[in-house]
């Protein structure tokens, strides 16, 4: 079909949206959540007004979707297809406990994949109370619903997107008792004159995020990290120590706090199901791209969390970059995006510099108990996974799902398939996210008969624009 | 323990035939070296039912092997837990016993045909009236004509199992060697097998054993012998986990045919069965796509399809997943078990289809009788390497 297919409505897919759009090219915008925005721009889903710019360097403009974009909100993008001249994209709409919701099939010569990343939890021991909470969790009933995970809360983890969260919970009346950030501090890393943050309008924003914190007395420790969370019931104080350079505690520093809730976010792990679905190669566990944002797939363009976490600018330069590249292939007459080009180098040399100086460290692996759950779902304990490696030789990710039961359950490894894997000593970091239906869906949803939809258009590369008016 | 510089056997392949033949050889008194292109268990092996049936087959040569193959299984896990310990030999045995399931008048009659023609081959096959059937599987459709229920049917969890065997050829001395790949076999003067050709180097070996599974067509032409085997796809779905609503494997009657087709197209015949964590599999879809392994979205409408026609309350229920693998496809649909008559001390042990995992014990033992110059408990001569359909040439280059 002579449109352009855009999964995911955050940052990235809203600005391949709007710049093929501007090129005058059918645009189909599909998106899980009931408004566009994705996670960075999360919206108030009671409030009737759509209040956003694809990127904070747009910030003061309201972003109306183009005519010609089609949004499809609460769709669950559940499978892409290789067919004859392009991909096909599968879909459900309507809310997931709807059993009325409805299938709908896109097919599309250039499909634009901006599913973006969750963000990761390392687990620890009582990792599993109620009152723990990944940092985007947190932020995401801060910012969509104006709730509070707790009274007290402990921000722990790693990187920048630490203030954000911490910020957030303080601006709903929470009282953020401490952020631990297990590296160095992201104050420190911000002054440092390296050039990695030369042209990068964000600095601003964490400077901001940062006045916040010290406004309100929230103490910033680097090189710490919330190493058990304790309670009866639900979570009544945390254990709080100093790390070494690679998160080993150091012995004697560790402290308690009182806490009712703990919010962590170790980095974020992409959201990769329709990638590996459509065939995307990867590289160290992104979707790899050239510069127009190509996969190595034809007609399939990546942009966002998916090629490397960067933050929302860069997601909107690459999605803009992905957009015009998909119109182009569609036969509409594009000049090269140089001012998204550029801004997606800048973004990237920032992405680089953050990846250096936010690891993941694996002295993480000392935190936990042999009998610390590393995945919730099945109850699988650090003691299994080590079990299969020494006892089985296991190997690989099939093999230790079947043998441990790590990954099988509801979540189907997203949340803890990446710290199986390390645990294991695999060292895919994709080795989990293999997951041909990218979302669980009713048999009888999968039953159904795909709605009859025109095949891929071959042709319409060869009309201007592609486009049937 | 340190590592096999020369052995007297190397089995190239670390899925469920591999292991059964590492195992067997190596409780015959051989030094056995495992080896493996990725890691054990992690292809076909990792990607199947873990079926271990005598229901779906006919009488013949099959047939005879899964039924020595369903009574050794028993015996060898219990041998295994005596060597090797309760934890190290789990592999979730459940003799849970199968139905087949016929939806349509026109295949009342066949059914009854195949179970009379199984009895008569040693076989428990025990009709079933559309009550007898429901009163079985209380949730299977009221659409149900007639069954035929197979006690003797069973499953297991087929890595584990897989793991186990490769747990005792390690405990008797032999290695499992992961992430190795068999480049070829090196023979003698004489034209006989003296090693294996690896990465730059070459292992000194008696014999070798080609068990890649559907990759076994690509080392028996690397070793200059080739085989005509096939990959031949497979899709499962899984649900969430749910209470009990399927006890035993049931599966339509034109399983059968289906499993017995050479067809290249698409072919789905629903198998649904419980697993021990309370999901739910729906197989079976076969389809000769080479080794292509892109999602195919008809392929999962028509197992949900057929599913919801043998278990309508399952319609509801949440698909979590779906998983797929290839089979290792013969032309004439029979395993291939012994030396090949062309080249001397290589030997193959591969073709089992979907039914490896069941099949495996009795390989396993064959193959280890064949080459130890024992007296096979089965005939070996249906399995013979130089038969028709699987002999691709006959003169060999090297």
């Amino acid at each position: 079909m002579s449109r352009v297919v855009v999964v995911g409505g955050g940052p990235a897919g809203m600005a391949a949206a709007e710049a093929a759009a501007s090129r005058g090219v059918e645009v189909v915008l599909i998106d899980a959540a009931p408004k566009l925005g994705g996670q960075y721009h999360r919206q108030d889903g009671l409030s009737s007004e759509d209040r956003l710019a694809p990127s904070a360097a747009h910030a003061d403009r309201r972003w109306t979707s183009p005519e010609n974009v089609e949004h499809v909100p609460d769709a669950s993008a559940w499978a892409v297809e290789a067919v004859d001249g392009g991909h096909r994209v599968h879909v459900r709409v309507g809310l997931a406990d709807d059993p009325s919701r409805e299938g709908r099939v896109f097919a599309t010569r250039a499909l634009v994949l901006a599913t973006g990343a969750y963000d990761r939890a390392l687990p620890f021991p009582g990792w599993d109370l109620p009152g723990v909470f990944t940092a985007g969790a947190a932020q995401a009933l801060a910012k969509g619903q104006g709730v509070a995970v707790g009274d007290r809360v402990v921000v722990g983890g790693t990187g920048p997107f630490l203030l954000p969260v911490a910020s957030s919970l303080v601006g709903v009346g929470a009282r953020v008792v401490e952020v631990a950030e297990a590296n160095a501090a992201v104050t420190g890393w911000l002054s440092r004159p390296t050039g990695a943050m030369a042209g990068w309008s964000k600095a601003g924003e964490l400077a901001r995020y940062a006045g916040v914190l010290a406004r309100h007395g929230v103490p910033y420790r680097s090189r710490t990290a919330v190493l058990a969370a304790h309670g009866a019931e639900s979570v009544e104080s945390v254990t709080v120590a100093r790390l070494d350079r690679d998160w080993s505690p150091v012995p004697g520093t560790e402290r308690r706090v009182e806490a009712d809730a703990v919010a962590v976010g170790f980095g974020f792990t992409p959201q990769l199901e329709l990638a590996l679905a459509a065939r995307c190669r990867l590289e160290d566990g992104f979707v790899a791209v050239d510069a127009a944002q190509g996969t190595s797939v034809d007609g399939v363009f990546a942009a966002g969390e998916l090629t490397g976490i960067g933050g929302a600018d860069l997601a909107a330069a690459e999605g803009a970059v992905a957009g015009f590249a998909a119109a182009k292939r569609l036969g509409a007459v594009v000049e090269a995006p140089l001012r998204a080009m550029s801004r997606v180098r800048a973004g990237r040399r920032f992405a680089r510099a953050l990846a250096a100086a936010y690891p993941v460290r694996s002295g993480w692996q000392d935190w936990l108990r042999d009998d610390t759950v590393v995945c919730r779902c099945e109850e699988v304990a650090k003691r299994a996974l080590y079990r299969a490696v020494d006892e089985r030789d296991v190997g690989a990710a099939g093999p230790l799902k079947l043998v441990s039961g790590a990954g099988l359950g509801l979540c189907q490894g997203r949340i803890c398939g990446r710290n199986a894997a390390e645990l294991a000593g695999l060292d895919d970091p994709a080795a989990f996210a293999k997951r041909p239906i990218a979302v669980p869906l009713r048999l009888s949803e999968l039953a159904e008969e795909s709605r009859a939809e025109a095949p891929v258009d071959a042709e319409a590369a060869a009309r201007p624009f592609g486009i049937d008016r | 323990m340190g590592r096999i510089e020369s052995a007297d056997v190397v089995v190239v392949g670390a899925g469920i035939i591999g292991a059964a033949c590492a195992e067997a050889l190596s409780a015959a008194g051989l030094r056995v070296l495992v080896l493996d292109r990725g890691a054990p268990a992690a292809a076909t092996t990792a990607s199947g039912e873990g079926n271990v049936l005598v229901s779906d087959k006919g009488p013949g040569p099959e047939l005879d092997l899964a039924v020595a193959s369903r009574r050794r299984w028993p015996d060898l896990i219990d041998s295994l837990r005596e060597e090797l310990g309760d934890e190290l030999a789990r592999v979730e045995w459940e003799p849970k016993g199968g139905l087949m399931v016929a939806t349509e008048p026109e295949a009342v009659g066949p059914l009854a045909a195949l179970t009379r023609a199984q009895r008569a081959a040693g076989i428990e096959a025990v009709d079933l009236d559309a009550a007898a059937a429901r009163d079985m599987e209380p949730h299977l459709t009221e659409r149900v004509e007639a069954a035929a229920h197979y006690p003797e049917d069973a499953q297991l969890q087929p890595v584990l199992a897989a793991m186990a065997l490769l747990a005792a050829v390690r405990a008797r001395g032999g290695e499992v060697r992961g992430g190795v790949e068999a480049h070829g076999v090196v023979y003698d003067p004489g034209g006989a097998v003296c090693g294996v050709r690896v990465d730059g180097d070459a292992i000194p070996c008696g014999a070798v054993v080609n068990a890649c599974g559907p990759w076994a067509g690509h080392l028996s032409v690397a070793a200059g012998a080739p085989v005509e085997v096939l990959p031949r796809r497979g899709m499962v779905l899984v649900t969430a986990p749910l209470p009990p609503v399927v006890r035993r494997k049931v599966y339509a009657a034109d399983y059968v045919a289906a499993v017995a087709s050479g067809a290249v197209d698409l072919q789905v015949s629903p198998v649904v069965e419980s697993t021990a964590t309370g999901t739910v599999l729906i197989g079976s879809s076969r389809r000769r796509v080479g080794f292509d392994d892109a999602l195919e979205v008809e392929v999962l409408q028509r197992l949900a399809r057929s599913a919801i026609a043998l278990f309508p309350v399952l319609s509801g229920v949440p698909v979590m997943r779906a998983y797929g693998g290839f089979r290792p496809y013969t032309p004439d649909h029979l395993p291939v078990i012994g030396e090949d008559p062309r080249t001397p001390g290589l030997w193959h042990a591969t073709g089992h289809e979907g039914a490896g995992i069941g099949l495996a014990p009795a390989t396993g033992r064959l193959l280890a009788d064949l080459m130890c110059g024992r007296e096979p408990e089965l005939d070996a001569m249906p399995f013979r390497v130089d038969r028709p359909a699987v002999i691709v040439g006959s003169a060999v280059e090297r």
